[in-house]
This record gives structure tokens, sequence and C-alpha cells, in this order.
């Protein structure tokens, strides 16, 4: 039974995106909150040059050596780009661009030199190959487990481990670092934790999704579960089961449409982020221009129950509380007086009395707020 | 100069400088309003547009190239402009959203392309990592036409980039239209962007992008010799960069362009007089050293003066306690040498002794900050 989930070809590739995804989202979860996302791009750029040395190096191109050797790279991106920040010579954001680049063009320069024996191509490290992470395995207990797998799984087990021990301080140094600080947390030691982490998490990704469509797992699920909670713990398992969600419908429409499988699981990320960034509860743009229509209305309501209020029992009122004059006094457009009186109406605010617009008593005790009375 | 005579160098070379340039000058603007990793963003964005030309017309055509590269970094930057103003995301996890996920795209449309096989997808592997030997002679009529736009758009609208880059607040109480401005310059990044992706390709090219203008920025503290200065160095990398790929086989030529860029990049972060770090290394050495006279000649001055007497012979004990340890016999020999102080003997004590001469008084007095005295 077990064997024969591992040797399912279309098993063993969803997996290895989900434990990708899930890896990713855990440790982008603090890196969104903190305000570190981009420092991910530089991570998952250079890690190339990482991957490419050791493998020079040491002639390993998996395993716990290569995996740690390049991790460092990524360490070493992040520190090469603060120092130059601190040097003031130039801005960060200029430091993240000048560091990360240089890393990957040697990275891909070393490549194309020993591209007759090196297993990785140019193209890998832009599109990563998790279509093939099958071919390679590892005979694990008698089964074969593709080596993706072994260290991705590795990897998840490491970095939930790391979440769940220090989540009392992993949020706190997200959300106030300066007390983290102060109550002797070493929010500075996290903050590097989390992003060797990413690094590591980086490399061993590095075969199924490559460089780039990596930075899609890290940031875009945190991101979009943002949008959907404020809690902390519920903002991580959105993340994880979006990425889930991701890598399971990327496949599929991948397989479909027969295009790249990692790109279209990365897709699927930003199509779950767009659909929380319009129709998100509460904070998507459409129920913030649903907001932004009640309070114009309701606004309106107001101008509305201060009219009819002033010319109640007014020799005027016949002429003044009616549709008509809202359109021809008050200028407001027909549709909009109409929109206006309907609400008015919902609200208990007016009645009809044949034409004419007659206060409720809800209506002009408003009012009567309104003038103070 | 066989190669360098023949019409294709002289086409990619050609063709790598003015791309290097564009990008050179107009990337000054990004780095100096902190917005570097937006060209990293909208190169990045750019992909999907590649993708989108190459299938529209059907192999690989620049014009319809550019065109797709700028619409999808156009659209974009919409996306970055909606998420920061409509969510509490922060900017750099909209950097990163919008980057990978056009990005993603961009590489969906890329296997849609090699699916359909034949030679588009050959040359749509040049845009990934910049290949200049693919450029084309018409080519070069699009890049210069590019090139005359932002040039004409940079000259005619200079004092307002200028202010806005500087001091957007000042720009928006004198009145100029900052949004629009912004919005150019960010239209003219993408374009800089969609110029430089043949050479370098959508993944370096923010190092295009910001590498030479980092660089000229270490050299001078005028915004005129700094886009000058960038679009030179631009131009230069990228026909360095353009030459040693089209001589090296299966080297693609943005990586070595981004090289030759970063090369230039440290050798002005260490060099670059008043910035750079050697520099900077020196003037604290020159500065500690100044310092450390100063307290030498402070310190005689001042035994001198608790014994009243402008001559008096200082005992190396004496000195030593004063400064707290016995300055280096080069540095009282430096000051001996610059007539300030002079060795003597206090006839019975054997060891040396030290005085301050006239000139060595007026120096102490002038590091001390107190006015100099009437002479005698």
């Amino acid at each position: 039974m077990i064997a024969e989930i591992f040797a399912s070809i279309p098993a063993m590739i969803v997996l290895t995106g989900v434990l990708t995804g899930s890896s990713a989202a855990i440790l982008g979860t603090f890196l969104v909150l903190r305000g570190n996302a981009m420092l991910t791009d530089a991570i998952s750029h250079s890690i190339v040059f990482g991957i490419i040395t050791v493998w020079l190096l040491t002639g390993q191109s998996s395993g716990p050596v290569q995996v740690l050797g390049a991790a460092l790279t990524g360490v070493l991106t992040v520190v090469l780009t603060e120092a130059l920040a601190r040097s003031r010579l130039v801005k960060m954001d200029a430091a993240i661009g000048l560091v990360f680049p240089a890393l990957f063009a040697a990275g891909v320069i070393l490549i194309s030199i020993h591209a007759r024996n090196v297993h990785i191509d140019v193209d890998t490290v832009l599109l990563g190959e998790i279509g093939f992470v099958w071919l390679t395995t590892w005979q694990l207990a008698g089964v074969g487990v593709p080596v993706a797998v072994v260290t991705l799984g590795v990897v998840l087990v490491i970095n939930l481990g790391f979440v769940l021990l220090f989540w009392k301080e992993l949020k706190l140094a997200s959300f106030d670092p300066g007390l983290a600080a102060a109550l002797g947390f070493l929010p500075g030691a996290l903050h590097y934790a989390v992003l060797t982490l990413t690094s590591v998490t980086a490399v061993a990704a590095f075969d199924a999704v490559g460089a780039i469509l990596f930075i899609a797992f890290v940031i875009v699920p945190p991101a979009t579960a943002y949008l959907l909670t404020r809690r902390l713990w519920l903002m991580l398992v959105l993340a994880v089961a979006l990425s889930v969600a991701a890598c399971g419908l990327g496949y599929v429409l991948a397989l479909r449409w027969n295009v790249s499988i990692g790109g279209m699981m990365a897709s699927m990320t930003g199509v779950w982020f767009a659909l929380a960034l319009f129709f998100a509860p509460g904070r998507g743009v459409v129920a913030q221009a649903m907001q932004r229509r009640v309070m114009r209305l309701d606004h309106d309501c107001r101008a509305l129950v201060a009219h009819l209020f002033t010319h109640a029992g007014t020799p005027a009122m016949a002429e003044e509380n009616t549709l008509r004059a809202l359109v021809s006094h008050l200028r407001w457009s027909e549709p909009r007086a109409r929109a206006v009186v309907l609400r008015a109406h919902d609200r208990g605010l007016i009645t009809r009395d044949g034409g004419l617009l007659v206060l409720q008593p809800k209506g002009r005790a408003e009012a009567e707020a309104i003038f103070g009375r | 100069m066989g190669l360098a005579s023949s019409a294709i160098v002289q086409t990619v070379l050609t063709g790598a400088a003015l791309l290097g340039a564009i990008s050179g000058m107009l990337g000054a603007f990004a780095v100096l309003r902190r917005q570097s990793l937006l060209g990293d963003a909208l190169s990045h964005a750019a992909l999907p547009g590649v993708c989108l030309g190459f299938l529209i017309a059907g192999g690989r055509n620049l014009g319809a190239v550019m065109l797709g590269a700028f619409a999808t970094g156009a659209l974009a930057a919409l996306c970055m402009m909606l998420i920061i103003r409509r969510t509490q995301l922060k900017t750099d996890a909209a950097l990163g959203i919008v980057l990978s996920v056009f990005f993603a795209v961009g590489v969906v449309l890329v296997t849609v392309i090699q699916g359909q096989g034949g030679a588009g997808s050959l040359g749509l592997m040049t845009f990934l990592f910049g290949q200049a030997a693919a450029i084309q002679p018409a080519d070069l009529w699009i890049m210069g036409g590019v090139g005359l736009v932002a040039l004409g758009l940079v000259l005619a609208l200079w004092k307002e980039f200028k202010l806005v880059s500087f001091d957007p607040d000042f720009a928006r109480a004198q009145g100029f239209r900052v949004t629009l401005l912004e919005a150019v310059l960010t239209v003219m990044v993408a374009l800089a962007i969609v110029v430089g992706l043949q050479l370098v390709g959508v993944v370096l090219m923010v190092a295009l992008l910001i590498a030479p203008a980092a660089a000229a920025r270490q050299w001078t503290r005028s915004l005129g010799a700094m886009v000058g200065l960038s679009a030179l160095i631009g131009a230069v990398a990228g026909a360095v960069g353009a030459l040693i790929s089209a001589t090296t086989r299966g080297l693609a030529t943005g990586p070595v362009v981004v090289l030759v860029a970063t090369a230039v990049v440290i050798v002005s972060l260490l060099l670059a007089p008043g910035r750079g770090l050697v520099w900077q290394a020196m003037a604290a050495r020159r500065a500690q050293a100044r310092i450390s006279d100063g307290r030498v000649l402070a310190a005689l001055q001042s035994v001198a003066r608790d014994h009243d007497d402008r001559g008096h012979r200082v005992a190396r004990g004496v000195l030593a306690t004063a400064l707290g340890a016995m300055p280096t016999p080069a540095r009282l020999a430096s000051l001996e040498r610059r007539g300030l102080i002079r060795a003597t003997r206090q006839p019975p004590d054997p060891s040396p002794h030290w005085e301050l001469t006239e000139a060595g008084h007026a120096e102490a007095r002038a590091l001390s900050g107190a006015p100099a005295e009437p002479s005698r």
C-alpha cells in the first residue's frame, strides 16, 4: 500500500509540491509579517551560486552537505546586503539589488562553463523539474522514496519544530521587535534563524521548483492568509492550506493544458491571492467598495432627514418633501435620490404618503440629533 | 582587430552599448528614488509579456516582444499600487507577490511556447538570460528610437525629475504634479527594462538598472554627472560583456554583463574619492594621526603652563603620565621634523626631555580652539 503510493508518479509530484509549499509558507508567514519578504528574493537567487560551488568542491548534488553548504550562500547574501547597507554607501534596496544578481550571475556562468558535467542546466535554475522528482530515489525500509520528498520532508519537520518551539518568541519579534529585544528574546538571532531556514528550504526545493518560483511559495500564500485573518495561528494554517490547494489544483491544470507543473502551482497561489484581494470578507476590494457605498448612502440619508425636518409643517412642505425636490433642489441625480429614499425607507427613517416623504419617529430623532435639539 | 571590424560584431557591440547606456541613465533615477526593487519586480513581470509577444507575433519579433513586456510590466505596476493602497500588506510583500506570480505565469507561457516547438522556443531563451549576439541590425533602430524618447523625456523634464528624486514633498508644495511625474518615472523604469531585456534577460535586469547608477553615485555629488557617468558605465559594461559572451561559446550575455558591472561597483565602493571604503579608512587614519599629534602638543603645553614656563623641558615619564602612554618614537620624530617640538636634555638627568617650540605652542593653541596669542 505505502510502496504503491511512493511508486505513483502523480502522488510523488503533488507530494513534493505540498512539502515545498508547506515548508515555505510556515517561514513565509513570519517574513511577510516582519516586512522581509524581498530578502527571500535575494536568498533564492543567490543559492544558485552556492549549489554549483558546493557541487564543484564536493561533487555532491544532494544530501545534507549540499543543502547546508548551499544554504550558507543564502545567509551570506543577507549578511553582505546588510553590511553594504550599513556602510551607507548605497541604500538597502540597492544593496539587495547589487548582491544577489552578482551571485546569481556567477552561479549561472559556472553552470554554463561546467554544463557538460553538471546535473542542472540553466533552464532548471528558472523552472525547476518537479515532473522528474521521481527519477532519483532512496531506498527507505524497502520502499523507493524520491530524494526530494525525503529532503523536503526533513526540512518541513525542522521548520515546523522551530516554529512551534519558538512560537511565542517569533510572535513577539514579528509584531514588536523593540519589546522582544528589551525582554531579552534576541529578535536579531531569530531573524537570522528564520532566514537560515528559508535558505535551507530554498536549496531543498531547488530541484523541484527552481530559484524563482520558490519566492511565490514563500510570500504569496502567507500574504493571502493575511488578507483573510488577523490571528497568527490561523494565518499559518490558512497559508499552508492555500499552498496545498494550489499544488493539487496546479498539478491537475498543468496536466490538462500540458504546461509547466511548478509554474502552474505557483500561478495558482497567485489566483488565490487575487481572489482574496478582491473578495476577502470585510477587507477585500469589493467589500471596501460596498462599505463605501453604504457610508455614502447613510451620509445622504442624514442630508435627507435634515431636509425633510427643515420643511416639515411649513407651507413649502408639499413641494420640498418630494422625490422631485431632491433632484431639483438638492441636485442629486435621479438614481442617487431613489437609492437614498429606498435606503432611508429600509432603515425606517421615512415613509411615503402619496408623493410626500414623511419622517418617521426614528428619522425625526436623527434629524433632531443633527440639529442638536 | 579583425573581430571588431566585422559587421555582426559591430551591430552587437553598438546594441549592447546602447542598451547599457539607456538602462544606466534611467536606473540613476530608480536608485535615487529607492525603487531598485521595483525594477526587479517589473523585470520579472515582463516575462509573461515577452511570451505573449512571441505567441502573438508567432516568433522572435522585437517590437512585439517589447510591447508585450511593457504591457505586463505596466499591469504589474498597477497591481502593486492596488495591493499597497487597498491592503495592509507592506511594500516588500507587494513586490514579492507581483514578482513571483507574474514570473510563474510567464513560466507557464514559456512551456506553452516550448510545447509548440519550432524556432520560436529557441529565441525565447535569449530573453531569460540575454543574448547580445541575437541583436539584429533592424533591432538597433528600435533601441535607438526608445533611447531617443527616454533621453528627450529626461532632458525635457530634468528640473522636475531632479526635484521629485530628491525632495518630493517640496515638489508637491511648489505645485508640481508629483504623482504624474512619479508615474512617468515608473514608466521610464519599465522602458529601461523592456529595452535591456535583450542584453541581460528578465532575471538579471535589475543589476543593469542598479549597478551603473550605484557605481556612478560614488564618484559624484551632482545629478547631471551621475546620470551621465551611469550611462557611460552601463554602455561600457554592456559592450564588454557582449564582447566576452560573443567570443565564448555557450555563455549567456546577461551574467557576464552583470559581473562586469558588479566589478565596476566594487572598484567604486572601494576607491571612489571621498566616499570609497579605502578612502574612508585612509581619512580615518589621517584624522587619528592628527588627533594624536594634537594630544602630544596639548600635554606638553599643559605641563609647561603648570610650571608657568613656556620653555619647560618635559621628562619622558611626565609625558607618559600625562598622555596615559608613551607616544611612539616615530610620532615624536615626526613632530620634531615639523619643528613643533625639540628634543633636549636636562643636564643632571640623562633621560631625553622635550619642549614645545614657539610653532608648537601656536599649533597647540590652534588645536585647542583658543584665539592666537599676540606675537612677541
